[in-house]
């Protein structure tokens, strides 16, 4: 539809975002504003032991009704993760531990009182003693032999060891130039500004447990919490208010969740747990903790002729539901080759338990980390033949000419050109210009610049998690569309937004089909009873699927519109035009209350062979190939690296990112900050290390850092508009993207920046320790060689 | 992450604190901003069964200044000192100081005698001070007072040497002379973050006053008193060269990489002298 159908409001209107009022004007609603007659609050006894036999437990006489261990919780199943993976190994994770704690955060007890403060009191009075056992803390650790089995009856700490091998030995035996790189990134929080939260109560006239929690996937959570507490899905209804950031903390069933639920269930009441920074640093410390051992081969241009890798992924204690423990590594092994055109191919993974909290899947799933390795070979490789890093990038790409294009682990590209987006990266970058000045600023500093291409597989469906065996594969996401009596637009998805903007990116897409006017579009989301079903949040899905959703369904009840209106102007419908927020024929013209108006409360004035379905309508929506559309970037980035003090100050940062078509290029730009953001997190500052006992080390916000307003540069951003074949407008997904090149390009330009010393750092976060570490063992392998030549 | 239950008093005055305090013994904590101490409370790593807050106490926000010195009441807050509310006789350095202290929201209520009661070898104000030369005045019950230099007024980290029943009441400045020059660096990975290695250099010729200090250290901070003869001596090379060995024996603890950094704190805390002039 032209501009002027849409009065400029609808997909690619850069307009600003409908639910920020509420949110600028401190008004929103989340969990933790709801109050409720009753209401008491929950805290929760964490074990305090990475690892431990739980020998006996009590709690002080008359705390009955006030302090619950896991056998208090009758009815209640755990958590069970399971996955038609063959050789995927299942483990039974508590809602409260059992007879074993396997993290130090991992819930022991449920204390519940009047407010929170008085609930943590009585965690005090609990008496557990705990028989410990050697803790399991890195992947190393985990698979080596004779190590302590977190679920003994595995046999070994493997939730699943896969393999992928296209044949090697031609690449091997023909490559004269070889890498080697052992590469890491460290265990990370996910931090959304809201931690999670749950309200339940039961509601007596519904006959219904209504859960308030902060969740991405509310009907996920439904099934979820239904199968936990043995209850009919019907019995209960999940509620996602305003949810401060999700990042894929909560796209996930948690513990605290079915417990909180299981309460309210049990004593028709209302009970809140509100998750604190504490406990989200210690129990949350889930996502990105990676270990990479690759060998790549090229020839003496650079060009890649194959790649051996070993992926080892810390999973943590348990499967979470219902993404399982599995789905990281199962990303990372697939997504390694990233943007490149690699012919020969060969993977392990190794997805090892811990003692540590269960992984979950953030932003970017195991695409940063695979980022990260894959742009560091590029960069080694462009080292080994002396050619820029870019040059050799650019060509080992694959090229626009080659869309679509499946790749070696049968990713299948769509469209887009990538090396054209590393072109213009470098040119916005000023590389030349660089290359031609000093390496070292006025302060003694290093400077360096460094790239970073990537893939962002978004809103796969069906194939890819069939393939992935998680217990849930999404399929068609639905949406409802309904025009009011007085020809407003109600729109109604299952998906939910946590801040990425689906109240008005939605409302934009029913606009651009409908006409209505976008002041007059309310969208609802997040609440099992009134929305349809959808998997929901995740996986950069969004605008994809309930995009699509709510195009279908806005079009069916446009075609309705049209011939109500049609008959009412005496006209074809095929003559009747959306304008400027009105209904034309020529120059007659309705307003779309007419139209409602016709159709609930006179329907006299109606057609006889008016459509019985009326002004609203449920459409499913998934693309034509729906095993994922390729976004893409190349991010480029100038650092200048403080030798003394290992500081990295970012000076210049840009990005060229396609997404398809941008419904709203405001949000596609507040996602790429927003994303790059948490990249730069995981790039310099980000960090939850643990000791040999399985203690974390931070867990406040003084050890562990985020970048603030003060280290974050000015992102500057290019957008390519390649649209989508396969998608309703072309879009693509984008929430993801922004998190995943910066740590990848933030390492490559430090390590650029640190090639007079030799140095090179290979590790995330690059912290002044690890950067000072590398210019220290620089240092001593000149000096080793000085000394041998003397 | 919610504190255990107190109770909480209002002083009126700092006799009132300080019966309080001897009454309680030890179980009554002085609160002031609260800016160290509520975290604290909330993670229950303190706990106290009494607060006695000293924000509207009588007299700890005087301010007493003659030729020598100013003498400043502890319940001044970072902020007010930033913004000159305070009259600052350190030519400028105060204030920088106050400025780089965490978030404004932080310094809007924080004190500078909160932070010198609390003894974070990385505090800013606890390095200033020591390198200033200033005296700390505690008072205990019946009004008795004594004045400690801040130059090891710390005995540890987050250990000073008020007694169970006192209150800091003043921190008195030594002025600086109008030629005198200073330089301040903090070595943080971000805005806002307490250092993780302080240098800290006052050269006052005009009345013979040459001082460095290391700061941020597991300790109280540590004088260089070598270095700084070097420096005041004119001989800018000889206490370069000599920094990394005085810090080795300073802070002997210390892994080498951590000496190098205080080191590299301190020489940028030098070279920083001829740009901090006349503020
Ligand atoms: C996010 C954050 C970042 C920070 N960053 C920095 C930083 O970069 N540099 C820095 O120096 N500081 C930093 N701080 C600490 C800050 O400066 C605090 O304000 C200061 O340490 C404590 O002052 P207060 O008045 O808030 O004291 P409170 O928190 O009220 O008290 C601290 C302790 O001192 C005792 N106490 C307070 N006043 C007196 C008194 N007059 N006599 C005797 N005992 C007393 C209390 O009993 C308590 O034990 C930071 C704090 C936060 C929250």
């Amino acid at each position: 539809m032209s501009a002027s159908s849409t009065n400029g409001e609808g997909v690619g209107a850069r307009v600003p975002r409908k639910e920020d009022a509420r949110h600028l004007h401190g008004r929103g609603q989340f969990v933790g504003d709801l109050a409720m007659p009753g209401m008491q609050d929950v805290a929760f006894l964490r074990s305090p032991v990475a690892h431990a036999s739980i020998v006996s437990r009590s709690k002080p006489a008359g705390s009955d009704g006030a302090i619950f261990f896991h056998d208090d919780l009758t009815g209640t199943l755990p958590i069970i993760t399971r996955s038609s993976i063959p050789g995927y190994k299942v483990s039974d994770y508590p809602v409260l531990a059992r007879e074993r704690v396997r993290f130090v955060g991992e819930p022991v007890a449920m204390c519940v009182a009047a407010n929170r403060a008085a609930a943590e009191d009585l965690t005090e009075t609990i008496d557990v003693q705990y028989d410990e056992l050697p803790a399991i803390v890195s992947s190393d650790a985990g698979r080596a032999a004779g190590a302590t089995l977190l679920h003994p009856q595995w046999g070994d700490n493997l939730f699943l060891e896969t393999s992928f091998d296209s044949g090697l030995d031609q690449a091997v035996a023909d490559a004269p130039v070889k890498v080697e790189l052992d590469i890491s990134t460290a265990r990370q929080t996910m931090h959304p500004l809201e931690g999670k939260g749950v309200v339940a109560h039961w509601d007596h006239r519904a006959g219904q447990l209504v859960v308030h929690t902060s969740t991405q996937v509310p009907h996920l959570i439904r099934a979820g919490l239904a199968e936990c507490l043995g209850l009919p899905q019907a019995l209960v209804r999940i509620i996602a208010p305003d949810v401060g950031g999700g990042f894929g903390y909560k796209c996930l069933l948690q513990p605290e969740e079915v417990v909180v639920a299981w309460l309210a269930l049990t004593y028709k009441t209302p009970f809140r747990w509100i998750e604190d920074r504490r406990e989200h640093l210690v129990a949350g410390a889930n996502a990105r903790q990676h270990q990479y051992r690759i060998k790549a081969y090229a020839d003496r241009q650079g060009r890649l002729l194959g790649m051996d890798a070993e992926v080892a992924v810390d999973v943590g204690a348990y499967s979470v539901w219902p993404f399982t423990a599995c789905l990281e590594a199962a990303q990372a092994g697939g997504n390694l080759p990233g943007p490149y055109h690699l012919t020969a191919y060969r993977v392990k993974t190794y997805s090892v338990a811990t003692n540590k909290p269960p992984f979950a899947p953030y932003r970017g799933v195991a695409r940063p980390g695979v980022c990260f390795a894959m742009e560091q070979v590029i960069d080694a490789i462009a080292k080994a033949v002396g050619r820029e890093a870019w040059e050799v990038r650019a060509e080992n790409l694959v090229p626009g000419s080659a869309m679509p294009y499946t790749n070696i682990t049968n990713k299948h590209y769509d469209s887009g050109d990538y090396p054209a987006a590393l072109l213009s990266a470098k040119e916005m970058i000023g590389l030349d210009a660089f290359r031609a000045g000093a390496r070292r600023d006025a302060r003694g500093r290093y400077l360096g610049i460094g790239f970073a291409s990537y893939t962002e597989q978004s809103a796969h469906g069906t194939k890819v998690f069939a393939a992935w065996g998680l217990p849930f594969v999404p399929g068609y996401d639905q949406a409802f569309v309904k025009l009011t009596p007085d020809g407003a637009l109600e729109v109604r998805s299952g998906i939910h937004t946590i801040g990425q903007g689906l109240e008005t990116t939605l409302a934009q897409v029913a606009c651009e089909v409908t006409g209505v006017p976008l002041s007059t579009i309310k969208v609802t989301l997040g609440d099992t009873a009134t929305t349809p079903f959808s998997t929901g949040a995740y996986a950069s899905r969004g605008i994809v699927m309930a995009g699509g959703a709510v195009a279908r369904a806005g079009e069916v009840v446009a075609e309705r519109i049209k011939a109500i209106a049609a008959h009412l102007l005496q006209v074809t419908p095929d003559a009747v035009t959306f304008r400027d927020g009105r209904i034309y024929a020529g120059n007659a013209s309705l307003s779309y209350a007419d139209v409602g108006r016709a159709w609930y409360f006179r329907p006299e004035q109606l057609p006889d062979n008016v459509d019985r379905a009326g002004l609203e309508a449920t459409e499913g929506y998934k693309p034509e190939v729906d095993s994922g559309l390729f976004s893409y970037a190349s991010h480029a980035v100038r650092v200048a690296v403080d030798p003394d003090t290992g500081l990295v100050e970012i000076l210049d940062y840009v990005i060229v990112e396609d997404c398809g078509r941008m419904v709203n290029p405001m949000i596609v730009e507040g996602q790429t900050y927003g994303g790059a953001a948490q990249g730069v997190g995981t790039a310099l500052f980000e960090e939850s290390p643990y000791d040999a006992n399985g203690q974390p080390l931070a867990s406040t916000l003084i050890d562990y850092l985020l970048p603030g307003p003060v280290e974050l540069p000015k992102f500057r951003i290019a957008h390519r508009e390649t649209l989508s074949p396969y998608t309703k407008f072309g879009i693509k997904g984008v929430g993801e993207g922004g998190a995943i090149a910066p740590p990848a390009a933030i390492i490559n330009a430090i390590n650029d920046a640190l090639a007079p010393l030799n140095a090179e750092v290979r590790d995330a976060p690059a912290s002044p320790k690890r950067v000072l570490a590398a210019i220290e063992a620089a240092r001593s392998r000149a000096d080793a060689l000085a000394g041998a030549d003397a | 992450m919610k504190p255990a239950a107190f109770d909480y008093v209002r002083a009126r005055s700092v006799s009132e604190a300080t019966d309080l305090l001897a009454k309680k013994e030890g179980d009554a904590k002085i609160l002031a901003g609260g800016q160290s101490l509520t975290p604290m409370l909330n993670l229950r790593l303190a706990r106290s069964s009494l607060l006695i807050d000293i924000k509207r106490a009588e007299g700890l926000r005087s301010l007493e200044a003659d030729g020598s010195i100013v003498a400043i009441g502890a319940g001044w807050t970072h902020a007010e000192i930033e913004d000159g509310a305070v009259e600052d006789p350190t030519r400028g350095l105060m204030r920088h100081v106050a400025r780089g202290i965490a978030y404004r929201a932080v310094r809007n209520r924080g004190t500078i005698g909160g932070s010198l009661a609390h003894a974070d070898p990385a505090a800013d104000w606890v390095s200033t001070m020591a390198v200033l030369g200033a005296t700390l005045v505690c008072e205990g019950t019946g009004g008795k007072r004594r004045r400690v230099a801040a130059d090891g007024f710390l005995q540890g980290a987050f250990l000073t040497q008020l007694a169970a029943d006192e209150v800091l009441v003043a921190i008195e400045v030594p002025r600086l002379s109008a030629q005198a020059r200073w330089g301040y660096y903090k070595v943080c990975r971000k805005a806002g973050e307490f250092a993780h290695a302080l240098g800290a250099v006052i050269h006052d010729p005009a009345k013979n006053i040459c001082r460095i200090v290391v700061g941020a250290t597991d300790g109280p901070p540590k004088l260089l008193p070598r270095t700084a003869a070097a420096l005041a001596a004119d001989r800018m090379a000889e206490a370069l060269d000599g920094l990394d060995r005085e810090i080795v024996a300073v802070l002997p603890e210390h892994e080498p990489a951590a000496q190098r950094l205080h080191a590299t704190a301190v020489r940028r805390a030098i070279a920083a002298m001829s740009t901090t002039m006349d503020h």
